[in-house]
């Protein structure tokens, strides 16, 4: 994921600074590929290899240097000599050019790191056998190059996250918690900043396709890297208005107070494209969100019930985080594919709360279809009185944070009932959250289907247009 | 990853955070020194697990025990790489010991020298990680980039001189690395920051 990764060809393609790494090859007889693959730190006698195994992969030496620190003053060429061709008659071995103290000691570090040219490293060489100071000052030097290491793989497990905060609350329980609701988007934002704080500037201006379905059809809008963490800054804008908290778009004017308008006022607002500037604001509101929901809505707080206004509609608090860990997770997943990083899905749990929010919203969105026109079902509507059972379709979702869900087809108060069942669908989760989305258009969703077709597709229309920008 | 000198602000709102048990807290001090803390106790155990033991233990005492950092002392940066490193030598040096001790190949004078190699790279990590950025940007180019200093000056915009001087005076906050010596045994959480941490900041 770091961008240190991508570098690390040019880094390591020569070992010529760690003549004890020969030392070692030689000793074992090992060849420098056998560092390629295996992570030998449990094998006392291996430990420290274990750590340089990627000097080797790019190693082009053949390990049987001179032990110690090798100097790598680049050596005369031999290839003239070699092959019994005349010398040229130029270069002869010039004298060192005779340099003044102080300009020689300052040639130290460039001289340790064999970064001067060879003039200015013989003179170097010179005056090391006549000055004691200089000379320890050299080997000091030289030895610290040694010590210079390819960082180490900044692509930390997302989920050690969970493992290593759940430890310690175990030990300690905390006086002021993260409410259940709010942890999905405490992980979620901490994943999308792990990816962020490795990219590098340019990356932030990466060309992003926003995606969505709109009228039962795809939409889509163009922006950056940048631009889609200044649109998740505004739209996590709305939950932090609902706690009380600053509004990001402070000073400027959304048309409507939606998700969509006030992320194109915000763009539109700076007149310059976002860079990576946008990050700190985003994140500190992040974080600020997750500890007012502690303060406020941990053990009995009612905040979780609060309600989140995106304009036309409505959802509680602990929805409303929900959908906020989905998007950031969907839009990270733009941004790693803008960038070509990997990124992988929420973890199961958190999986599972996001899907079943797209489950408990699906028949509110098929009466709000029905109304509108687009649902088919409405031809053939049954009349269920609140609270009955009525015409269920089973959502049964695979793989991790999945599980089954009876979606009421005929209205948002009816009880989804397996007596009433009409048609099954059964979906990859990861391939649901695309479809709700905006990702995967319905038609191509990869879902087995059995029974009413038209209530099927109802569903999966209905999934789809859950989505926005 | 370059990071600014943390505000001494911070520190303290943190640890007070931390004292008043907020777990919100707990999760913003993770996102900021977790990769710090898994990178250094990676270098010295060279294994992702033992890597992972180690964040997981050095996160848990700073929540455990929040009030073992004193912020007149110094950035909580620097400590928690000071209780990393102990943590991380003191497990290797006790994973070494009782492979010796059932019979293991070496000797106790190449475990104390794999402690000791293993103890100056994470602090020698630590040292480049924390020295200002125009040093290791310059040390970048003419280690992993292979440029020379005259094309390091001109990647850096700086004379040649100027190069010359960032090259050395980095090479020199990096042998401090060595200047420890072999750590004794493990003091407790409560002992003065090990020499490499806080010199290079």
């Amino acid at each position: 994921m770091s961008g240190a990764h991508r570098e690390h060809g040019e880094y390591w393609d020569h070992a010529d600074h760690h003549g004890h790494h020969a030392d070692h090859a030689d000793h074992h007889g090992h060849h420098a590929d056998h560092w390629e693959h295996g992570d030998h730190a449990g094998h006392g006698e291996h430990w420290d290899h274990a750590d340089h195994g990627e000097h080797w992969e790019h190693g082009k030496r053949d390990g049987a240097g001179a032990p110690g620190p090798a100097p790598r003053v680049p050596l005369p060429r031999a290839s003239a000599e070699d092959g019994a061709r005349p010398l040229p008659a130029a270069p002869a071995p010039a004298a060192p050019p005779v340099l003044e103290h102080h300009v020689l000691t300052s040639l130290l570090g460039a001289w340790a790191l064999a970064a001067c040219s060879p003039e200015e490293a013989a003179a170097v060489d010179a005056h090391l056998g006549d000055c004691e100071g200089c000379a320890e000052e050299a080997l000091r030097l030289r030895e610290a190059v040694g010590l210079l290491q390819r960082p180490e793989s900044l692509d930390l497990d997302p989920a050690l996250r969970t493992r290593v905060l759940d430890g310690c609350l175990e030990r300690r329980p905390p006086r002021v918690p993260v409410p259940e609701w709010a942890t999905p988007y405490d992980a979620e934002t901490a994943r999308l900043d792990a990816l962020l704080q490795d990219i590098g500037d340019t990356e932030w201006h990466a060309p992003v396709r926003l995606r969505w379905f709109e009228a039962d059809d795809e939409a889509s809008r163009r922006t950056t890297v940048a631009g889609v963490i200044a649109h998740l800054l505004t739209v996590d804008g709305l939950v932090a208005l609902a706690l009380g908290l600053p509004d990001p778009l402070e000073g400027i004017t959304a048309p409507v107070p939606e998700p969509a308008s006030r992320t194109e006022a915000y763009w539109r607002a700076s007149g310059l494209p976002p860079t990576r500037a946008v990050r700190r604001p985003w994140r500190e509101q992040s974080h600020d969100i997750v500890r007012t929901a502690a303060f406020t809505g941990g053990r009995g707080g009612a905040t979780g019930g609060r309600p989140v206004s995106y304009g036309g509609f409505a959802l509680p608090l602990r929805d409303a985080m929900l959908d906020r860990a989905f998007e950031c997770w969907v839009h990270a997943e733009d941004i790693a594919e803008a960038v070509d990083y990997p990124y992988a899905p929420p973890a199961p749990r958190h999986l599972h709360g996001m899907i079943d929010l797209a489950a408990r919203m699906l028949p509110t969105v098929l009466a709000a279809r029905r109304r509108e026109g687009p649902a088919a079902t409405a031809a053939r509507r049954h009349l269920v009185p609140a609270g009955a059972p009525g015409r269920s379709l089973r959502l049964e979702i695979e793989g991790s944070g999945g599980g089954e869900w009876l979606i009421p087809l005929d209205s948002p108060g009816a009880v989804g009932s397996a007596d009433h069942e009409v048609a099954h669908v059964a979906l990859d989760g990861v391939e649901f959250c695309r479809l709700a989305a905006g990702h995967v258009p319905p038609a191509d969703a990869a879902a087995g289907q059995l029974g009413d077709r038209e209530a099927i597709r109802d569903v999966l229309f209905a999934a789809a247009s859950l989505s926005r920008m | 990853m370059a990071k600014k000198e943390t505000p001494p602000r911070w520190d303290r709102t943190m640890q007070r955070r931390l004292a008043r048990g907020e777990a919100a807290a707990l999760g913003e001090l993770y996102d900021r020194f977790a990769s710090l803390v898994h990178g250094l106790a990676h270098r010295v155990l060279g294994d992702e697990g033992a890597a992972d033991r180690i964040t997981r233990d050095v996160f848990a005492h700073v929540w455990e025990h929040p009030d073992t950092y004193d912020p007149a002392e110094g950035p909580l940066r620097t400590w928690i790489a000071g209780l990393t490193h102990r943590l991380a030598v003191q497990r290797l040096r006790a994973t070494e010991t009782a492979a010796l001790a059932r019979g293991g190949p070496g000797t106790t004078e190449e475990l104390e020298h794999k402690v000791r190699h293993a103890s100056v790279a994470a602090r020698a990590d630590y040292i480049v990680q924390s020295m200002p950025a125009p040093l290791r940007a310059a040390l970048e180019l003419a280690y992993f980039q292979r440029r020379d200093y005259r094309q390091t000056a001109a990647d850096l915009g700086v004379t040649e001189d100027e190069a010359r001087r960032r090259l050395r005076l980095g090479l020199q906050l990096l042998a401090t690395a060595r200047e420890a010596g072999t750590p004794g045994p493990p003091p407790g959480y409560r002992g003065t920051t090990p020499p490499g941490y806080g010199g290079a900041a």
